[in-house]
């Protein structure tokens, strides 16, 4: 067993710690993996490299409906224009009972149920996520606390991106016809192992309930963190003792 | 029938727009480079399936070089400033919700009757592609209803739209180049070698680390490939049914399900895992690219903990 192959597998890792663009490192990873493995095998030189090229641009031209995602960005842009996310913090910062970290736990709670009943299509960070959860996260934390930090800001933007992945992830292998549990089938049917989608998605239940616990607690738990870094503009001050 | 060749015409119309428009930004000092990115890009939609493996190979390496040279700069279309937003978003109203939830709501009805519609037993939609269809679809039914109530010129949604691709620029691309990359990694047997160092590493090591080393095992590979349906396969055969099932005889269904989940806690923790965690730091402007990894690692470690030990609990 030839190890070359795995040199790939440093220069990803290289390449992101030392902060080179993430896309051209991906590119080296791919010629530099695919090059190692031929030579390896006693493929020349040349052969080599442009097997390499082939077998990458193949595969870049069949995952093309990855990047057919982004055809999104003029509707959401031209309703953003219009003013989308100031309608979106005014509507959360009219209810005085919705916090940041409580609306992220009722996103996290309907994301994961929907998801549980295969609609993982309903959220998403460029429909979802920048147009509509984001600046109601912020728009509640506003609502409270005036302005916020640039830091606030930060942590309250990525919780809500967060919250949307873990929301997907632990709800959809609930489902039974889920991409992931179909494959779970479909690996271990060819070592001979027969199991029901049923089985698999039972047991993606406990997990998925832990995920709600852990990530919840730590949503309820955020309204505190932005309190301490963004005191109430209208708390009075502290008396002082005559 | 309708399926990939449509999309990718339209999405290749797109994108060529997107060039055309940032070719002609006079405020984007590196408007050629920017023209030139989605110009490529363009050609790849368009023409991508007759022009060959090695061209289709060249064009991704160009595409990285422009990028990873720092070939694009940022297009700076006009937009309203904020207190235009304010009066439109007292103008519209809640009414500017429907375009957006239209999206989501369309892309899923349209998954469910894509699938069943067939005339004369043809199917009209290709049914492996219903999603993406309905995707668009929900898209570009979106765009109408937002033109029809905001009625701007045919080329501000263009603009807006090239706005928000510039801002997320490269990274755009880097799903799909991901994507290409595991099938480079599975074409080079990256997974296989893996697999046997971590099976013949842990063998003697009884049930608890059997299990320890399959769902960290799982975390870690995905953290790599940035992809668990990638690390599945390689641990559950490296590991998995080895000697949690063969040499412990733990439930393989069991296994199985939490061992994907334990994966998807790698997959939380990766910038590998582009379009979860770096994609979303872009278009939420975040000033942190791994902004959103490091809000997720908590939930991620503390849920890999909780997922060994209900395997180990529950798999023997």
């Amino acid at each position: 067993m030839s190890l070359w192959p795995l040199l790939g597998i440093a220069v990803v890792v290289a390449g992101f710690i030392a902060r080179f663009n993430p896309l051209l490192v991906v590119v080296a990873a791919a010629l530099v993996t695919g090059i190692a493995a031929a030579l390896s095998s006693g493929v020349d030189g040349i052969h080599a490299v442009t097997g390499t090229i082939e077998t990458f641009g193949k595969a870049f031209n069949d995952n093309r409906y990855i990047t057919l995602t982004w055809m999104i960005l003029p509707v959401i842009g031209l309703l953003e224009r219009a003013g989308l996310q100031e309608k979106a913090r005014d509507l959360i910062a009219g209810v005085k009972e919705v916090t940041t970290g409580r609306l992220l736990f009722l996103y996290l709670f309907v994301r994961q149920l929907s998801a549980a009943f295969g609609l993982t299509s309903l959220g998403g960070h460029p429909q979802m996520v920048r147009p509509l959860i984001a600046p109601m996260a912020e728009g509640a934390a506003e609502a409270r606390h005036g302005d916020l930090s640039e830091k606030t800001r930060e942590r309250i933007k990525a919780q809500a991106a967060a919250t949307d992945n873990i929301g997907l992830f632990f709800g959809e292998d609930i489902f039974i016809a889920i991409a992931s549990i179909l494959l779970i089938k479909g690996f271990l049917e060819t070592n001979g192992i027969i199991v029901e989608p049923f089985q698999l998605s039972v047991w993606a239940i406990p997990t998925a309930w832990l995920a709600f616990v852990i990530h919840g607690v730590r949503l309820l738990r955020l309204d505190a963190a932005i309190a301490r870094e963004t005191p109430p503009p209208s708390a009075p001050a502290p008396e002082v003792e005559a | 029938m309708i399926g990939l060749d449509v999309l990718y015409l339209i999405g290749g119309t797109f994108f060529a727009a997107m060039a055309l428009l940032s070719g002609a930004d006079r405020e984007n000092p590196k408007r050629l480079g920017n023209g030139l990115f989605w110009g490529l890009l363009s050609v790849s939609f368009l023409l991508g399936s007759h022009l060959g493996d090695l061209i289709n190979g060249l064009i991704v390496i160009a595409l990285a070089l422009l990028a990873g040279l720092g070939g694009m700069g940022h297009g700076r279309p006009a937009t309203t400033t904020p207190e235009q937003r304010r009066e439109g978003a007292a103008r519209y109203g809640a009414k500017l919700f429907i375009p957006a939830l239209v999206i989501p709501l369309l892309t899923l009805g349209g998954t469910f009757l894509f699938k069943a519609w067939t005339v004369n037993g043809q199917h009209v939609v290709d049914p492996k592609q219903a999603t993406l269809v309905s995707l668009v679809l929900g898209i570009l039914t979106g765009l109408t209803l937002a033109m029809i109530m905001i009625r701007p010129r045919p080329v501000v949604p263009l603009q807006e739209g090239r706005r928000l691709l510039d801002a997320v620029g490269w990274a755009a691309l880097l799903p799909q180049t991901l994507a290409a990359l595991g099938a480079v990694f599975a074409a080079a047997g990256v997974g296989q070698i893996i697999g046997q160092l971590a099976g013949s590493g842990i063998s003697g090591g009884g049930p608890l680390v059997a299990v320890i080393a399959y769902t960290v095992g799982m975390a870690l590979f995905t953290v790599i490939m940035g992809n668990a349906f990638a690390a599945f396969p390689v641990m559950t055969a490296g590991i998995g049914l080895p000697l949690i099932v063969g040499k412990y005889g733990g439930d393989p269904a069991i296994m199985a399900a939490i061992g994907m989940l334990s994966g998807f806690c790698g997959t939380l923790m990766t910038p590998m895992a582009a379009n979860f965690n770096l994609v979303p730091a872009v278009l939420l402007e975040l000033k942190d690219r791994y902004g959103v990894i490091k809000a997720q690692i908590p939930t991620a470690l503390l849920l890999l903990t909780g997922n060994t030990v209900l395997m180990y609990v529950f798999v023997y």
